[in-house]
C-alpha cells in the first residue's frame, strides 16, 4: 500500500504514521474546544512539531529552561536548551564600526606572482584554471587591475565594554589590520580584480574552542566561475591560499546579452564568508564574513548620478547582524559544538559590537542589512522608545543586494541567515531624536519562525515556548520595544544636504529579466529531515559526487519542497540569481519578493518554484541551506555545469 | 603547544599493538599548559561529555568521558539491536567505513556505538549483534542503563526540539558524532551519508590540517 503527504507525493509508511499523529492530536483538542493553535499552545499542549506534549510535560514550555523576557533594550531573549544566559552588558556605549574599503595592493607585493592555472607547487588551492582570462582576456586581462591580498587571521578585540577581549577570526587586507566583520570591497563593474586568499589562522591548540583553521571564501551571490566561487569542497589549511578572480561582469555577457551583458542582472549588495564544508558555522561565528559592495553607472556610490541613491559610504552603510552567546562564567565568545537545529544567541551584534549606537544626519541613509546567521531570522522595524504606538515606515529598495524594479514602503521587513535587504531610512522626520532599529521577530530554536496555518506566506502566528514568567504565550512578532534593539540612531537637529533620490517619488531601477522562457528542465529538491540527518531528496552531502548536470546558458526551473514540519530553511543556490514564480502554486504576495533573489526561505509545508538561468560559467556549484548548523550537517548537494550537456535527472 | 602532525600519530601506530585499548592521542597536550584551554575543555565535558559510566560489550565498565573520550579521537553513535529501519542502513555503512579506515581504527580513532535500548539489549545481545554485524577490534559497543545513556544522547546533541519526537526512539538521530577531544573539534555526519566521503569526514579529525580541490 502506498502512502502520500500534502503534496500527493508517495512518503514511507513510518513518515505517514507520524503525520496521521500529529493530525490527529490536533483534531482532538479541536473537539474538546480548544480550537486555535494559540489555545493549544498557551495551554501548552501543542509544540511547534503539532505533537501533543505528553501529560507529564505540561508546561508551557516544553524544551529547556529559560528566563522570562526582561524589560524593552535589556538584549535578553530566550535561549534555547538549558544555555544560561550571556553576562549583562550596556546598551548603545559603543558607536558602530564602519568598516573600512578594502585596501589594493600593488601586484608586485604578491608572492608568488598570481598565475592563471593553479600554483600549486607554491601552495595555492584552486580548482581549475582562471576561466574569464582564457575566455576573453582583452575584457579580463590578466593579472586584473585590481589586486588585493586578504590574509584569514585570528585578532583579539573587544565586542562590548562590558566583556573581555575576545579571540576571533578575521580577513587582514594588509592596510587595515585584522577586522571582524572584514573590510568592505568597493567594487565596480568593468572592473575585473584578483584577490589572494590565503590563510593565515593560528594552530588548532589556539582556536579556543571552536573554529577550524581550514578554509574556503565564498563570494555570496557573485555572478562568478566555479573556481573563484569559494567552493565548500575546495578548503585549505594554514599556509596554503588560493586566487580568487572576480570578473565583477553583467549575467549574460557570453551569452544572452553579448557582449557585456544584462544591465537588469546587475548585483549590488554581495558579502564573503568562509564555506569549508561541515565547518562553515564555526568559522563564520567566529568571524570570517565581510560585504562587496558592487557598483556601477547606476548605482554609483554618488548621490550626485545616477539612480542618486545616498553616497557611498557616509550615507551608505553596510550593516552585518550576528547574535551570539557568552560564556556566563569566563565571559568569552560560546559556540555549541554539539547542536544538530542550529544557534541562537542572546547578544546582538552589528559589525562586530554589541548594541552600538550610530551619530546620524536628519536626512537619507541607505542601510544594507545581512543576516549572517547562524540560525536566526530578523523583522526589522524603526522604534522610537517613548512613542511606541508609532509606526515608522522605512523604504525597501533590494533584496538579497539586488535592487527592486522601485522602492516599496514598509513597516517592517524581514530576513533569514543569508539574505540581504537594503533600505532607506529618512531620519529628517526624527530630527534631534532617538530611534532605534528593532528585532520584533521571536524565535527561541533553530526551527525558524513557526507560521499559522493556514499559512498564507505573509502572516506568522504565535511563537511556541517561549513565554514570559506569567505564562503567557507571546506572539512571534513582539510588541514595539520589547524586542531586541540592535542598533540606536542619534539623529542630530541641525538640518543638511541630500540630494539622494526621494523613494516616495517612484524612481524606477532596473527591470525583472523576462521568466517567459521555456526551461530545459524542471527539477524537485525536496529539504527533509530523516532520523534526524538534514537532507536533500533523501540524500546527504558528498564532496566526491556531483547530483546533477546543469548545461550551460540553459534555463530551469527548480521546484524547492519543505518536508521538515515546522522548520523553515534559507535555502542558498550559488551563481546566477533567481525568481520566484510560485509560492504553493501562488505568486509571491510580497511586493519585496518580485525581486531577484539568491536566497529564499523555503516554509513549512512550502513548495517554491523558482526560475533560473545558468549563464556564461562553467564548473561546479552547491545549492544548501543556509542555516548554517543545517548545512553544515549534509543539507547541502554539489552539482556542476558543463558546456553543451545536461542530464534529465528531475529529483537529483 | 604541540600540533597533531602525521608523524606523532604514525609514530603512535607503530608503538600501539594491534587491538590496543582506546589509546590516547600522542602529541596533543593531556595536561594542558594553556589554562584557558583546560577550562574549554572542562566546560565542553562539562555541558556536553557526562562522565557517566557504560558497560561494553566485553563486559567491562568504563566512565565515558574518562575512559572513553579525554585525549582521544572518537566517533559515537547509537543504534539497539531491534531497530529495523535506521540502524541496519547506518550500523552496515559504518562496517565498510571501519574497513576504509583499518590502519586508523584502534589506533588514532575509536569507534563507539552505545544502544538506546539498554533493556533489552544486555551485554550478550550487543556482543552477539556487534559479531553479527562484523565489527572489527576498535569498534567498542555499549550497553548501560537508560538514563545514563540518554545522558550521554542529550549531551552531545543528538536531540529534537519537539519532545515527542525526542522520546520515540524508532526517529532517533541517525548521525554519528566525531570529535578530537583534546582539540575540542567536534562535528556529526548523517550514518547514511555516502561510505567513503564519512571516512573523509573521520580522517578530518586525524588531519585536520588538509587541503582538497574537487575537480569538476
Amino acid at each position: 500500500m502506498a502512502y502520500y503527504n500534502v503534496f500527493g507525493e508517495k512518503v514511507s509508511r513510518k513518515r505517514y504514521k507520524e503525520m496521521v499523529n500529529a493530525a490527529k492530536n490536533r483534531r482532538e483538542l479541536i473537539t474538546a474546544g480548544l480550537t486555535s493553535r494559540r489555545d493549544l499552545m498557551k495551554l501548552g499542549l501543542l509544540t511547534a512539531g503539532g505533537m501533543l506534549v505528553a501529560k507529564s510535560g505540561l508546561s508551557a514550555r516544553a524544551y529547556g529552561q529559560q528566563q522570562a523576557i526582561p524589560p524593552s533594550g535589556s538584549n535578553q531573549v530566550c535561549l534555547p536548551g538549558n544555555q544560561p544566559a550571556s553576562p549583562a552588558t550596556r546598551a548603545f556605549v559603543d558607536p558602530l564600526p564602519i568598516m573600512p574599503v578594502t585596501a589594493q595592493t600593488p601586484l608586485h607585493s604578491l608572492s608568488p606572482a598570481p598565475t592563471i592555472c593553479p600554483n600549486t607547487e607554491a601552495g595555492e588551492v584552486r580548482a581549475a584554471c582562471h576561466q574569464a582570462p582564457e575566455l576573453n582576456p582583452s575584457m579580463f586581462p590578466f593579472p586584473p587591475p585590481r589586486i588585493y591580498q586578504m590574509r584569514q587571521r585570528a585578532v583579539t578585540l573587544r565586542q562590548s565594554p562590558d566583556l573581555p577581549p575576545q579571540t576571533v577570526w578575521g580577513f587582514n587586507d594588509g592596510t587595515h589590520g585584522t577586522i571582524t566583520p572584514g573590510p568592505t570591497y568597493q567594487a565596480n563593474y568593468g572592473t575585473p580584480q584578483l584577490t589572494r586568499n590565503i590563510n593565515a589562522l593560528p594552530p588548532l591548540t589556539q582556536n579556543g574552542g571552536f573554529g577550524m583553521p581550514s578554509v574556503t571564501t565564498h563570494l555570496h551571490n557573485a555572478h562568478n566561475p566555479s573556481e573563484s566561487d569559494g567552493n565548500p569542497c575546495d578548503f585549505y589549511g594554514i599556509g596554503s591560499f588560493c586566487d580568487q578572480y572576480y570578473p565583477n561582469v553583467l549575467a549574460g555577457f557570453s551569452s544572452t546579452n553579448p557582449p557585456n551583458g544584462d544591465i537588469n542582472e546587475s548585483l549590488s549588495t554581495l558579502w564573503y564568508h568562509d564555506h569549508r564544508v561541515d565547518f562553515t558555522s564555526q568559522n563564520t561565528y567566529k568571524g570570517l564574513v565581510g560585504f562587496y559592495c558592487l557598483f556601477n553607472e547606476f548605482d554609483t556610490g554618488n548621490e550626485e548620478t545616477g539612480f542618486h541613491l545616498p553616497s557611498f559610504p557616509q550615507f551608505d552603510i553596510p550593516l552585518v547582524f550576528a547574535d551570539k552567546v557568552y560564556d556566563s562564567e569566563s565571559h568569552l565568545l560560546a559556540f555549541d559544538l554539539f547542536t544538530l537545529d542550529g544557534i541562537i544567541g542572546d547578544k546582538f551584534l552589528v559589525n562586530g559590537k554589541i548594541q552600538p549606537f550610530l551619530a546620524v544626519e536628519p536626512r537619507r541613509y541607505r542601510f544594507r542589512l545581512l543576516d549572517s546567521g547562524p540560525s536566526r531570522f530578523y523583522s526589522y522595524f524603526l522604534t522610537e522608545l517613548n512613542n511606541l504606538n508609532q509606526v515608522n515606515p522605512f523604504w525597501v529598495i533590494a533584496n538579497d543586494g539586488n535592487l527592486l524594479p522601485n522602492p516599496v514602503e514598509v513597516t517592517t521587513v524581514r530576513i533569514g541567515p543569508a539574505e540581504r535587504v537594503d533600505i532607506i531610512i529618512d531620519f529628517s522626520k526624527f530630527a534631534g531624536k532617538t530611534i532605534y532599529l528593532e528585532n520584533r521577530l521571536l524565535q527561541i530554536n533553530g526551527q525558524g519562525p513557526v507560521p499559522t496555518p493556514p499559512f498564507t506566506g505573509q502572516h506568522f502566528g504565535p511563537q511556541v515556548e517561549c513565554s514570559n514568567a506569567g505564562g503567557t504565550v507571546l506572539s512571534d512578532i513582539l510588541p514595539a520595544g520589547a524586542g531586541n534593539l540592535l542598533l540606536q540612531f542619534q539623529v542630530s537637529s541641525k538640518a543638511v544636504r541630500d540630494n539622494s533620490v526621494d523613494p516616495a517619488t517612484n524612481p524606477s531601477f532596473y527591470s525583472l529579466p523576462s521568466t517567459n522562457v521555456a526551461p530545459r528542465i524542471i527539477r524537485t529538491f525536496k529539504f527533509d529531515r530523516l532520523n534526524g540527518q538534514w537532507s536533500v531528496n533523501g540524500q546527504f552531502m558528498d564532496c566526491n559526487e556531483f547530483r546533477f548536470t546543469a548545461s550551460q546558458n540553459s534555463s530551469e526551473q527548480w521546484i524547492l519542497t519543505n518536508l521538515t514540519g515546522d522548520w523553515t530553511h534559507p535555502i542558498h543556490i550559488h551563481l546566477e540569481e533567481h525568481q520566484i514564480l510560485s509560492r504553493n502554486g501562488l505568486p509571491p504576495s510580497l511586493a519585496v519578493e518580485r525581486s531577484r533573489k539568491d536566497v529564499v526561505e523555503v516554509h513549512p509545508n512550502e513548495r517554491v518554484q523558482l526560475f533560473f538561468r545558468f549563464r556564461d560559467w562553467v564548473g561546479k556549484y552547491p545549492i544548501h541551506c543556509h542555516n548554517v548548523i543545517h548545512e553544515d550537517h549534509a543539507m547541502m548537494a554539489l552539482w556542476h555545469i558543463v558546456a553543451n550537456g545536461g542530464d534529465n535527472i528531475n529529483v537529483p | 603547544m604541540q600540533d597533531l602532525s602525521r608523524r606523532n600519530l604514525l609514530s603512535l601506530a607503530a608503538a600501539a599493538p594491534l587491538g590496543r585499548a582506546f589509546a590516547s592521542v600522542k602529541g596533543a597536550p593531556a595536561q594542558d599548559a594553556d589554562p584557558a584551554r583546560t577550562k574549554a575543555r572542562k566546560k565542553i565535558q562539562e555541558q556536553h561529555l557526562p562522565n557517566v559510566p557504560l558497560i561494553s560489550h566485553e563486559g567491562n565498565e568504563v566512565l565515558f568521558y574518562d575512559d572513553l573520550v579525554k585525549d582521544k579521537i572518537v566517533t559515537v553513535n547509537f543504534f539497539y539491536s531491534k531497530c529495523d529501519e535506521i540502524c541496519p542502513m547506518v550500523m552496515a555503512n559504518l562496517v565498510k567505513v571501519q574497513k576504509l579506515l583499518a590502519d586508523q581504527v584502534g589506533r588514532q580513532l575509536f569507534m563507539y556505538s552505545i544502544t538506546l535500548k539498554p533493556d533489552q539489549d544486555t551485554v550478550d545481545v550487543v556482543r552477539n549483534y556487534r559479531t553479527a554485524l562484523g565489527a572489527a577490534p576498535g569498534w567498542t559497543f555499549f550497553t548501560g542503563t537508560t538514563e545514563n545513556i540518554d545522558k550521554i544522547r542529550k549531551g552531545i546533541g543528538f536531540t529534537y526540539p519537539e519532545p515527542a519526537i525526542d522520546r520515540d526512539t524508532s526517529q532517533h538521530i541517525g548521525n554519528v558524532r566525531y570529535g578530537n577531544e583534546p582539540l575540542m573539534l567536534w562535528a556529526a555526519c548523517p550514518g547514511q551519508a555516502h561510505t567513503k566521503w564519512v571516512a573523509e569526514s573521520f580522517e578530518w579529525m586525524v588531519h585536520p590540517e588538509l587541503n582538497r580541490v574537487q575537480k569538476s
